[in-house]
């Protein structure tokens, strides 16, 4: 077995065994041990990828794999990384790691929502490896559908609908994508040569100009529906604020990474060309959901929408850094979904914990919580300020590169796009501090909150594994940056290619 | 003509033997002896299926009218477990006391409807192909009929008779005016008197067209499906949503290949609009459906929309997709059915309200079922996902890009209904779920065999490949 296909071999295992349990403490047992040694296996990943590098291997990507799948569409199962697939593969395995951590304690159905959970990371994990766009279609959609019952079942609220939105808004944008991915399948052998899937082999070629622009909306719209693409991000407060918090962690943290993985690795670098001539519609979309979201995330109560809005600016933020084609901003897009990736999902799981507490999640209803809960009200402190770009935390790291990489574009154009995103930190900030001032100083404002208990030893594990990770891409981000900025290469070389 | 070119129609005449000997074991059995009809036929139809996939040579018979190909031997090996599924499926139901004395009717009519689906499916010419849709289909009027002690069953009974009387008469027209103009019935020999597209011929292949529309009740010809499929028993239901109408598309896409090969842009271009409304409207009316069969009698309305995509195209892969697509369409619908033909046969429950909160009770069940209506909606990793795709692709490869994207659109519409059972299972409190029944093995069986081959179905490309190189050279 090689060493990417064990990604979702692991899984796969893992839920089996779930099968075999009988209980919460069974089923719970299983999947911290098998996702503990998916962490191992991706930090293996990381290491290796490095020497693998040191040892000269300059390859597109290393650790690649075919086998033909169904010989006659050409269509392979074909694996293989470079630096960001490994960068998102060590974020799915943190994350997931930290949300079995804080699901702990789920009562009902818990085999049933262990193996969801794992499933869907199974997914994640499938996608980032997948060189072939059938299979990581394939596997997009295996991380898409547990969702429903994830929320539906398992979630708070007005679930029901949530979970209905998230799902058919999700697969909207997969039927998108299919058409998309067909028109480039269909235009992969201009010379009459075999058509392909594999996105290596497509990206030496180049696409007729107006078979691109006919299909790049498409896979862009298509994938920027899971990033959260203003006007298509409706689904993402909703489906957070009623999942349960292994799902929002995972789903804010991970799964929306898939869209901007698959914007800049499918759309963007095999449709270079209409990427060039198209991007500006979407960089005013992408700038309108930075500022959108920020704003959006003032006026709530409901913690939990709060973070949903952020996440709908952060992630804009991710797409509109891919849009401005630089190398350097580009760098920052990645840095930000993996900054992004850890601090949501640190926020979401303190969510979980403080409403597991206090049973509400509305702001005003609390106060003072850093006198009960100190721990997590300390941890709450850092993941607000790694939000708002403290320096010494990942967001810093992240929200520089990209504005040193926007800003590098001298037209009017990409300067009031990027001044206008820019101006977005601050409301960030605003938001930030209004939350941490409300729900963590003052009095005490209900008095049954004094009788709280601080945390316990499963969501320390889940958050000092959050938090660690956020504190060394803070403090140490050029090793990762190095990693994703040789990868990038290829891509922004196309693109610049066709530029010109 | 020797013994040997008679084996060419293998799979008919050794289900004609099953047929005389299940008419000879009832013949010679009394009122006690009923109950052994039952494994008889089963047998004898497994072993049918088993001889079905012995290797085969091709051929013709009769002067061309009777043609055997490896394609033609693989529809109906296909059907062939469709229905194996269907016999197992059905076992608690008809061995229920009120069906005991009309066992072995059960049996001798359903292997008759399906002898005229081989000789429609082997025809070489427009005479065995009408035969054989006559023997197809008016045996299955008396099959809708079965509980005829019910006014709803008669009813689907009469309306389907009525309606495919009607429908063959349209085709019946169809047929006499490519007569009268090339003076043929031979399939071979009419396509190579088409010339041009004369208005006569090109209105009999629109009088063919809609006849075999009606079969496949494709909108506006599907107005009989959702009565006939509530009234029928649930058995027949799937019969007909799965089994007919499979065979109706291979026919249809057969003729339309061969025969009116001349006037593929003509049709094209009618199928484009039919396949749109048919994937719509079904969908559409799929949406409102709170009885389980008349829910998937819109559904799979909807999907026979979706099998027009393959057709469309009119090449190679495109009949490949749709012979691929019916097979996994047959197990994941036939999975679907099952789970409801198991509820009906034990609760006499048969609405998707009824099924709240029924994982708590009948876990096994619930998920069988959720895995079907996933198939049907075309999520992976289950069959119905690759089987779309390829749709999908086959359509695409011939730039029906619009088409293919109202497709796309119609698998967000159907995923939403497709989640609602689901929903209802899994999601939804009731103060009275079903309770927690034992099914029993025989059942369990045929729901056992067609949930793994819809699981794996889709993995298995060998399949694909397979039957990809037997359509080459249709």
């Amino acid at each position: 077995m090689d060493i990417l296909s064990l990604f979702v071999v692991v899984p796969i295992l893992t839920m089996i065994g779930i099968l075999f349990t009988k209980d919460l403490k069974g089923a719970r047992m299983v999947s911290a041990i098998g996702m503990g040694i998916q962490l191992l296996m991706s930090f293996n990943l990381l290491f290796q990828y490095i020497a693998e590098r040191k040892a000269g291997n300059t390859a597109e990507m290393v650790f690649t794999k075919s086998y033909v799948w169904f010989q006659s569409f050409n269509i392979h199962y074909d694996i293989g990384v470079d630096g960001i697939a490994v960068a998102m593969i060590m974020l799915t395995s943190i994350v997931v790691f930290a949300g079995v951590f804080s699901s702990w304690m789920t009562k009902e159905l818990p085999r049933e929502f262990f193996i969801s959970l794992i499933l869907l990371s199974s997914g994640v994990f499938g996608f980032f490896i997948s060189l072939d766009m059938f299979t990581m279609f394939l596997f997009y959609e295996l991380a898409v559908i547990p969702m429903y019952l994830l929320i539906g079942l398992w979630g708070s609220g007005n679930k029901e609908y949530s979970a209905m939105k998230l799902t058919l808004m999700l697969m909207g944008g997969s039927a998108l994508l299919i058409l998309g991915l067909l028109g480039i399948y269909f235009h992969s052998a201009p010379d009459g040569g075999q058509l392909t899937f594999n996105i290596l082999e497509i990206s030496k070629i180049t696409i007729p100009h107006d078979t691109q622009m006919f299909f790049f909306p498409f896979l862009f719209v298509g994938f920027g529906v899971l990033g959260a693409l203003f006007p298509f991000h409706t689904w993402s407060p909703d489906g957070h604020a009623s999942a349960p918090t292994a799902v929002s962690m995972l789903h804010a943290g991970v799964l929306m990474k898939l869209g901007g993985y698959g914007c800049f690795r499918v759309a963007m670098f095999l449709l270079p060309d209409a990427a060039q001539e198209m991007g500006w519609l979407f960089l005013i979309l992408t700038t309108v959901s930075v500022v959108y979201g920020a704003f959006g995330a003032i006026w709530q109560k409901d913690l939990k929408y709060i973070n949903a809005y952020s996440s709908v600016s952060h992630c804009g933020l991710v797409i509109f850094a891919l849009l401005m084609m630089n190398k350097t901003s580009m760098d920052g897009a990645i840095l930000q979904m993996i900054s992004h990736g850890l601090m949501t999902a640190l926020f979401f799981a303190l969510i979980g914990m403080i409403y597991g507490r206090t049973h509400t999640r509305n702001i005003f209803e609390m106060g003072g919580l850093m006198k009960v809960i100190p721990f997590i009200s300390v941890v709450y402190v850092i993941a607000g300020l790694a939000s708002l770009g403290l320096p010494g935390l990942s967001g810093f790291v992240a929200e520089m590169t990209i504005f040193v990489g926007s800003f590098q574009h001298a037209d009017t154009f990409h300067r009031v796009c990027t001044i206008l995103a820019a101006s977005a930190i601050v409301i960030t900030a605003v938001y930030i501090l209004r939350v941490v001032g409300i729900l963590l100083f003052g009095p005490v404002k209900n008095p049954e909150f004094n009788h709280l208990e601080d945390a316990t030893w499963f969501e320390k594990v889940s958050m000092i594994t959050l938090v660690v990770s956020i504190v060394i891409i803070g403090f140490a981000p050029l090793w990762l940056s190095e990693i994703i900025r040789d990868s990038l290469t290829p891509i922004v070389e196309r693109l610049a290619l066709a530029g010109n | 003509m020797s013994f040997e070119s008679l084996l060419l129609m293998r799979h008919e005449l050794v289900l004609l033997l099953a047929i005389v000997l299940l008419l000879i074991a009832e013949i010679g059995t009394n009122d006690s002896q009923k109950s052994i009809i039952s494994p008889l036929a089963i047998i004898l139809f497994a072993l049918h299926t088993i001889v079905g996939f012995l290797p085969l040579q091709e051929g013709s018979l009769f002067g061309g009218m009777f043609n055997t190909t490896n394609i033609v031997a693989t529809m109906k090996n296909i059907l062939n477990l469709g229905v194996l599924i269907i016999l197992l499926q059905s076992w608690k139901w008809l061995n229920a006391t009120e069906n005991r004395v009309k066992v072995s009717e059960f049996y001798i009519v359903l292997f008759s409807t399906l002898l005229g689906m081989f000789y429609m499916i082997s025809a070489g010419d427009f005479l065995m192909f009408y035969i054989g849709l006559e023997i197809a289909t008016i045996p299955l009027a008396a099959l809708a009929a079965f509980n005829r002690h019910e006014n709803k069953s008669a009813e689907a009974g009469i309306k389907l008779l009525l309606s495919s009387a009607l429908s063959s008469g349209i085709l019946l027209y169809g047929i006499s005016m490519i007569y009268g103009t090339t003076g043929s019935i031979y399939f071979a020999e009419i396509s190579q008197s088409f010339k041009g597209f004369e208005p006569i011929q090109v209105m009999a292949m629109i009088f063919f067209f809609s006849g075999m529309a009606f079969k496949i009740s494709l909108v506006p010809f599907h107005l009989w499906t959702a009565d006939v499929y509530e009234g029928a028993p649930v058995s027949i239901t799937s019969y007909l949503s799965v089994i007919s109408k499979g065979a109706a598309a291979f026919v249809f896409m057969i003729i339309l290949f061969t025969v009116f090969k001349l006037f593929t842009p003509v049709w094209q271009d009618m199928m484009t609009a039919i396949a749109i409304l048919t994937m719509t409207i079904g969908n559409l009316f799929a949406l409102r459906q709170n009885n389980l069969k008349r829910y998937l009698a819109f559904s799979s309305i909807a999907q026979a929309g979706f099998i027009l995509l393959g057709i469309i195209s009119g090449t190679a892969t495109g009949m490949a997709t749709v012979v691929y697509f019916i097979l996994i369409y047959i197990f994941s619908n036939l999975s679907a059915f099952g789970v409801v033909s198991i509820i009906s046969a034990y609760t006499g429950k048969d609405s998707i309200s009824d099924l709240n909160g029924m994982y708590k009770t009948n876990p096994k069940l619930s998920l069988a079922l959720t895995l079907a209506l996933f198939s049907l909606a075309g999520i992976p990793p289950v069959a119905g996902f690759f089987g779309k795709f390829f749709l999908f692709t086959a359509a695409a490869e011939k730039d029906f890009y619009i088409l293919v994207l109202i497709a796309l659109l119609n698998t967000i519409v159907s995923l939403y209904y497709y989640l609602m059972p689901v929903k209802a299972m899994f999601i939804n409190k009731s103060e009275s779920p079903i309770a927690y029944f034992k099914t029993d093995k025989i059942s369990q069986l045929g729901l056992a065999i067609s949930i793994i081959g819809m699981v794996v179905i889709g993995f298995a490309s060998p399949v694909y490949e397979k039957i990809l190189s037997f359509c080459f050279g249709i």
